[in-house]
């Protein structure tokens, strides 16, 4: 995975700003992402990095900057949000299941209500996700039966059936209990290797080195730098950097 | 003196039954058509108010303040004989005294919509704020991120108080017997006037009131305790 050669550009990021009032999050945050791509971002709680990828997808407004995926700005009045959205997929910290719905409900609401795809099609599209992910028996539960991995694996094969051209991950296991984070992280590695195109904010360092293609480090608003993952880790250069890697690893 | 007797209750309650009767039924009618009318205004009401659109707030901010900041009976003397004033009467082929009719429901839906609205509001706002977002992330619109995740789960957290208010509805509808309309209390008053007896008639109506609330309140902390059971995980 770390001798991905460098496919065309999906996502390009240039100059992000985004502003909470006086307090500046993100100061210009420049990036390429490239197809089948996967990038870790790690930093410091508070660094600005959960409001990176949330500025992707629009959740966050960004405040300057522009954002073009697949060769289209998102981050104006004329782009259409919602059409862009079902092509960006994202995975949250909390799973955000809808718990007013059934596993198989929560995975085939958007493919049927979105993408009007029937239903008999959404629903045999969500069993082979849910087989995937191992969760197939669970399809008629509520998501308050399931437990936290069992969920964020849902959440996944949620985001997967519209069938994005990239996947968010906000920390994806950091709500888990430690031992649910490998059930996880074992999908995510799958969906790596079969050339899914990734941004994940993550603290599992283990998950940086050995899966990702590139690392980025952002402190204080920017990138304070990017490296695939042998050099990021061996050789870091930047101070905040080397302070950081200290302490988490 | 003898101010009551259970025996002149009992006599007067099967010389008057139809007078009784059909003033309970007036009272289901006007709470259930009530109930209908402000669960669908109180939920508009409730999207006005977290509206993106700032004047369409101010409006619906200011009527449900007043609606809920001033006495219901002092609304239907209000709205009733300002209609009055104005010359505006509401009649229909099919019912006579449609206006008090007409006016009376008018106020006690408008003042029902009020308190649904801030029900509703508060039931939305205790949706977690990522489930709106995981529907966003999916590519569903606003509106549609509302009907299929927001109000749904709004409504399970609303049900219990929302049932509370209709039960209240049902007492309530006693004071649009004000402007004549013959529902339960108006009955009691004029049976109270036909057979000179003050205490009976009014007790009588208290009763059937009580049949008719109790049973409903009951079944509201029962549904109340089976949702809370549902929820917590």
């Amino acid at each position: 995975m770390s001798h991905v050669k460098l496919n065309e550009v999906l996502l390009e990021v240039r100059g992000l700003e985004k502003h909470f009032g006086h307090l500046e999050v993100l100061k210009g945050i420049d990036i390429d992402i490239h197809k089948g791509e996967v990038v870790a971002v790690i930093g410091p709680s508070g660094s600005g990095k959960s409001t990176f990828i949330r500025c992707l997808n629009r959740l966050e407004e960004p405040t300057a900057g522009t954002i073009i995926f697949e060769g289209q700005q998102i981050n104006t009045k004329k782009a259409d949000i919602d059409k862009i959205r079902q092509k960006i997929g994202m995975v949250f910290q909390n799973f955000n299941l809808f718990s007013n719905m059934t596993i198989l409900q929560n995975i085939t609401a958007a493919p049927i209500n979105v993408k009007k795809l029937a239903k008999a099609d959404a629903e045999a599209r969500a069993m082979t996700l849910l087989e995937r992910v191992g969760l197939a028996d669970k399809a008629a539960e509520y998501p308050v039966r399931l437990s936290g991995g069992q969920r964020q694996r849902v959440a996944i094969a949620r985001a997967l059936a519209m069938d994005p051209d990239i996947l968010l991950f906000d920390e994806p296991t950091s709500a888990l209990d430690p031992e649910m984070v490998g059930e996880v992280l074992n999908v995510m590695k799958e969906l790596a290797v079969e050339g899914m195109t990734m941004v994940v904010v993550t603290h599992e360092m283990g998950f940086a080195r050995e899966v990702s293609d590139r690392v980025i480090f952002i402190d204080q608003g920017i990138i304070q730098e990017e490296a695939p993952p042998a050099e990021f880790f061996t050789n870091p250069k930047n101070p905040r950097l080397k302070d950081f890697l200290n302490k988490v690893l | 003196m003898d101010l009551f007797s259970l025996t002149r209750m009992a006599a007067l309650f099967s010389k008057y039954s139809d007078h009784f009767l059909h003033g309970a039924w007036m009272a289901l009618v006007l709470s259930l058509i009530t109930v209908v009318l402000s669960t669908i205004l109180g939920t508009l009401f409730a999207l006005c108010k977290m509206s993106k659109i700032a004047p369409l707030r101010w409006i619906v901010s200011a009527y449900i303040e007043v609606f809920r900041s001033t006495p219901l009976m002092v609304q239907v003397m209000v709205i009733y004989f300002g209609a009055a004033a104005m010359g505006v009467k509401v009649s229909v082929p099919f019912m006579k005294d449609f206006n008090s009719f007409f006016w009376g429901l008018l106020v006690l839906v408008l003042n029902s919509s009020a308190y649904v609205a801030e029900i509703v509001r508060s039931g939305i706002g205790a949706v977690d704020g990522g489930q709106i977002e995981a529907a966003r992330s999916l590519g569903m619109s606003h509106a549609l991120a509302l009907k299929m995740v927001v109000l749904p789960q709004a409504l399970r957290n609303i049900l219990p108080a929302l049932m509370n208010e209709f039960v209240s509805i049902i007492k309530e509808t006693s004071i649009v017997s004000l402007v004549g309309i013959s529902e339960l209390m108006f009955s009691a008053k004029d049976v109270v006037s036909i057979s000179y007896r003050t205490l009976e008639p009014y007790v009588i109506a208290a009763i059937i009131y009580f049949i008719m609330v109790f049973p409903l309140s009951k079944l509201v902390s029962y549904i109340e305790r089976r949702l809370s059971a549902s929820v917590t995980r």
